[in-house]
């Protein structure tokens, strides 16, 4: 008994970690997207988009202004529903 | 009806609203006062954040810093923004599934320190009273305009309406006030904008309108802009021209601040469930969202009408008469700002005309010198807190729009500021007095140490207040600073690494006096006038600002605590357990008072 016990919380501690290492995964993700819209496409990268016209202006103006908004709140919607997902593939979701 | 009238009709009705509801919905028990009893559905809890958070500075400062800066302070606009990624990513849903009340308790718990504990509550106090300071700039601005009284009156009117309305309930009052606090503030911020909008583009979202066309001229808007502000000697409005390294720096600055800020990460205590943090964040950011891509339409556009109201007949016409700006009705705005102090003109040359230009520009100052217009810009003063309140008188619009506005503005100064005192006396009572101190104190004992602590917070906060170390929004940046060097690098360790003890203290206790240091070093020793060896256009450290330095002070946080926890002991067993756990949604039930 005792050691199907074990077994049973060693199972799980594995899958924990799976569970852990694919949302680390996600996140990671997301972080690149989040700092390529705001720091690259609106900062460091703006020069290079400074040829496509938007509006009176170029590109990395409107992302400055408003398209990393945009794209944060994608990300954000994106990650809940991934993590929901997975909570539910792993198991670990709330009753 | 005359407009003093109008505006107090609708600052009246919106606070009666808001006592009427906090008055309904009273805490009862320490539990309630701190989290609501966790029965906030995420939409609600969205948006009572997002009242939150946009205080005065997102509502009253920030389009005025874009108006006279251009595309340079988009830095706001990304960093109010983005930090809402971090929070929703690395922090919100595991502080939800720890299950306690506060920040500090979460601290004190990851790295078994009673230490840990009472220095995160330092750290949440000092970012937190730096916060509020510049809610009460907004607040006085404010005031001062709608009671036509100058900006130290309506600071300390402001500061007693403040006191008063956040000791009398606690979350859950506060929550469902602050929904109702978010209806009128982005009401109050989107209707003007709308209307200004179409007079100026045709285009009735203002956030399209700003890359639409210009109806008058047929040229896009923003190039038109552009135009202008260069022939008077600006800068570009769309062009980069500070550094960009501090820009960067100060955008990372904001980012890892909010994800700090106590008050808006309690807010993700007080949701059912795990899965419920990561969409109320979204849900926050949503409702956050309908304001800041209005922001930078409110900012140019006012922009536009400010210089066209100078110049009425283009940059190379006259600039406006003295006799004009006296007797017009539609700058009639210039004469009720000039009141409070916070605008002022001055015809230097004495012709009779008003002319505003970039008078550090030689070249601008050569043509107009040659024009007529004198040597001297003759706006001489023009207070970027006043452009969103003064913006629908200068747009010439409606009594009404202009007495919702002041509501609005009013209503988001109020809410930030009580959410603020609520975070600062939970985290002297339930924390330092309860957790610490007198573990005994009485349930009322407690609720009576948390009101005077409120009570300390804004007595030092209007103090403060009445010579901020910069504009609302500038001085709420400071209090990001300090809460990306200080709370955040501790929450996210604490999740995401085994760092130990000593390891998350020795960094809190760094990032938080090397950022405060290179603050006041800037700024001046407790935000004193005049003690400030060095000042932000020359600072010490090659271009960084010390608005900035927050995302320096997160480095040296993180580094410091590494290296400590690297020599020390590593975490105990039940600690790696309690990471572990808090990594995982299942089984979070309902938190529990830790004491």
């Amino acid at each position: 008994m005792a050691d199907q016990t074990n077994h049973g919380a060693e199972a799980t501690q594995k899958s924990d970690a799976a569970y852990w290492s694919a949302n680390v995964r996600i996140i990671v993700i997301s972080l690149i997207i989040w700092a390529l819209v705001s720091f690259g496409f609106g900062i460091l990268l703006r020069p290079m988009l400074s040829g496509i016209a938007v509006g009176g202006t170029d590109l990395g103006f409107w992302f400055a202004q408003q398209g990393s908004i945009i794209v944060f709140l994608a990300l954000i919607f994106f990650y809940a529903w991934r993590m929901n997902k997975l909570d539910r593939e792993f198991g670990v979701e709330e009753e | 009806m005359d407009q003093f009238t109008i505006n107090l009709l609708f600052v009246g009705a919106s606070f009666a609203l808001y006592i009427g509801i906090a008055i309904w919905a009273r805490a009862g028990s320490t539990s309630e006062f701190y989290a609501a009893g966790r029965g906030v559905h995420p939409v609600t809890n969205g948006m009572a954040t997002a009242a939150d958070w946009m205080s005065a500075a997102s509502f009253i400062g920030m389009a005025g810093l874009i108006a006279f800066t251009g595309y340079d302070n988009s830095t706001f606009l990304m960093g109010w923004t983005g930090g809402y990624v971090l929070l929703a990513l690395l922090l919100a849903p595991y502080l939800r599934k720890f299950g306690k009340f506060t920040v500090s308790e979460f601290i004190g718990d990851r790295f078994y320190s009673p230490t840990a504990r009472v220095v995160a509550v330092i750290c949440l106090i000092v970012a937190s009273v730096t916060y509020v300071i510049g809610q009460m700039t907004g607040v006085g601005v404010a005031f001062g305009r709608f009671l036509e009284v100058s900006n130290t009156t309506g600071l300390l009117i402001g500061a007693c309406v403040v006191f008063a309305y956040a000791v009398f309930g606690g979350m859950k009052g506060v929550t469902y006030t602050q929904v109702a606090q978010y209806c009128v503030l982005i009401m109050a911020y989107t209707i003007p904008a709308v209307f200004i909008s179409l007079q100026l583009t045709g285009n009735p979202v203002p956030a399209l309108g700003l890359f639409g066309d210009h109806t008058a001229s047929g040229e896009p808007l923003l190039a038109k802009l552009d135009a202008i502000v260069a022939e008077l000697g600006f800068n570009e409005y769309t062009a980069h021209h500070g550094d960009t390294f501090n820009m960067v720096l100060f955008t990372l600055s904001l980012m890892i601040g909010t994800a700090g800020l106590p008050h808006v990460i309690m807010r993700f205590f007080t949701v059912p469930k795990v899965a419920d943090a990561r969409w109320s964040a979204g849900w926050a950011l949503v409702f956050i969202a309908l304001l800041y891509l209005t922001a930078p339409a409110v900012g140019a556009m006012a922009r536009l009408n400010i210089t066209d109201m100078m110049w009425p007949n283009g940059a190379s016409g006259d600039p406006v008469s003295v006799e004009m700006i006296e007797g017009d009705q539609r700058y009639d705005w210039m004469a009720t700002w000039q009141q409070t102090g916070l605008l002022g003109w001055e015809d230097k040359n004495g012709d009779g005309r008003i002319a505003y230009f970039n008078d550090a520009d030689p070249e601008t100052v050569a043509k107009m010198k040659e024009a007529g217009w004198g040597e001297a810009n003759e706006l001489t003063n023009f207070n970027r807190d006043i452009l969103v309140l003064a913006n629908p008188e200068i747009a010439n619009l409606p009594g009404w729009v202009i007495g919702l506005v002041a509501a609005g503005g009013l209503a988001a100064a109020l809410s930030t500021a009580a959410g603020l005192l609520l975070a600062i006396s939970s985290a002297v009572s339930h924390d330092l007095m309860k957790g610490q101190l007198t573990p005994n104190i009485s349930e009322k004992g407690e609720l009576m140490s948390a009101r005077i602590a409120m009570a300390v917070a804004i007595v030092v906060a209007t103090y403060l207040g009445l010579n901020p170390p910069g504009f609302a929004a500038q001085t709420v940046a400071l209090a990001f600073g300090l809460a990306a060097a200080s709370i955040f690098p501790a929450l996210m360790m604490g999740i995401f690494t085994k760092v130990n003890n000593k390891g998350a203290v020795a960094g809190m206790v760094s990032g938080l006096v090397v950022t405060l240091i290179y603050i006041f070093l800037h700024k001046g020793w407790f935000f004193i006038p005049d003690t400030n060896s060095f000042t932000d256009a020359n600072p010490l450290l090659g271009t960084i600002k010390s608005t900035s330095f927050g995302a320096v002070g997160a480095l040296i946080n993180f580094a410091v605590a590494f290296t400590v926890s690297k020599m020390t002991q590593p975490i105990p067993q039940e600690i790696e357990e309690l990471v572990e756990s808090v990594r995982v949604p299942r089984g979070a039930g309902a938190a529990v008072d830790g004491h």
